[in-house]
């Protein structure tokens, strides 16, 4: 398998990649660290790629456990204080003041949010997948996943509803 | 789509029980400018889904093709050549291998010689011991003294 085919594979799901790191590290960088991390280690196992039922799933799960590991390492921890990157220059720039705000109030609340709940949300939510692939990526039954999501989403509408109500982020 | 419509779909989202293309249509419908009001409260939740679908990663990965290995195998080969280079070119000059190397047919003939040169010395060592008996000759031949004593002692009655 050459790098071109590998790129053919890889590129669809990359960012999605990134993004699932991002949800769970926060960090515009340390996301992206993670992200070279796991395409360099599937680059290494290209041989065995074309085996792999699901390369994208198979990736998602790695995703899913390479980050996870970070946040329980110390390193990771000292950087999750330092990070205050909410706003997402290039998608941003071109809206209002005001859904600005809202945007990165959003991103608070998600921040808050339990991990896996976290995950849940993101994949349903975000990259939209169906439970099935979702329960493969995060070895979860569709059940929990239900409950997961269920949780999150109410959650997220609390603080929505809170927000309204006083009037203050 | 109809207000009533979105208002059961939210109550099924919520619970969790809607389907992608439901969760699309509500995207959609959260996505004008203006929603009912009630209503508005959830439009940054989904507004903010759709902006966080478009987020990429653009850092660019460098992806090795197999060089990495190639360059520690030469590494490899280039340590291996250095080492035998250095022994090679020393063992000239320093000290001697202790085992010269006979071939086997070169250390017959030296022995043979060797067994030879025994041989013969031991012949030499029995003709010496001839000289013994020389010696028991010289022994004899002092006995004609006393011979010549005795001619001496008749001759001097004679006269």
């Amino acid at each position: 398998m050459n790098q071109a085919d590998f790129l053919h594979i890889v590129m669809p799901f990359k960012d999605k990649v990134f993004r699932l790191a991002k949800r769970l590290l926060v960090s515009n960088e340390e996301a992206e660290d993670a992200t070279q991390e796991i395409l360099l280690k599937l680059w290494s196992k290209k041989e065995q790629i074309e085996n792999y039922a699901n390369v994208e799933a198979f990736t998602m799960t790695m995703t899913k456990n390479f980050c996870l590991d970070r946040l329980k390492s110390k390193q990771a921890n000292n950087l999750k204080l330092v990070h205050s990157n909410y706003k997402d220059e290039s998608v941003s720039l071109q809206k209002q003041v005001e859904a600005k705000d809202s945007m990165s109030w959003m991103a608070r609340i998600m921040e808050k949010l339990p991990e896996q709940q976290k995950m849940v949300l993101q994949l349903r939510d975000i990259e939209q997948y169906e439970f099935e692939e979702i329960g493969k990526m995060l070895n979860m039954k569709p059940t929990a996943i239900r409950v997961a999501l269920s949780r999150a989403r109410k959650a997220i509408r609390e603080e929505l509803i809170k927000k309204h109500n006083y009037g203050v982020s | 789509m109809e207000l009533a419509n979105i208002e059961k779909l939210l109550e099924k989202y919520f619970e969790a029980k809607t389907t992608i293309a439901e969760e699309k249509a509500l995207q959609t419908y959260f996505s004008q400018d203006e929603v009912a009001p009630h209503l508005e409260d959830y439009k940054p939740m989904f507004d903010y889904f759709s902006v966080a679908k478009e987020e990429q990663f653009t850092r660019h990965v460098p992806l090795k093709p197999e060089r990495k290995s190639i360059y520690k195998w030469i590494s490899v080969a280039a340590a291996a050549v250095l080492i035998l280079g250095v022994y090679f070119s020393q063992s000239p000059i320093g000290v001697q291998p202790d085992q010269p190397s006979y071939t086997e047919a070169e250390l017959k003939t030296a022995e043979k010689a060797l067994a030879m040169l025994s041989i013969n010395l031991n012949r030499g060592v029995e003709k010496v011991e001839h000289l013994d008996n020389f010696n028991k000759g010289a022994v004899k031949v002092n006995h004609l003294d006393e011979f010549k004593t005795n001619t001496n002692r008749f001759l001097n009655k004679k006269q």
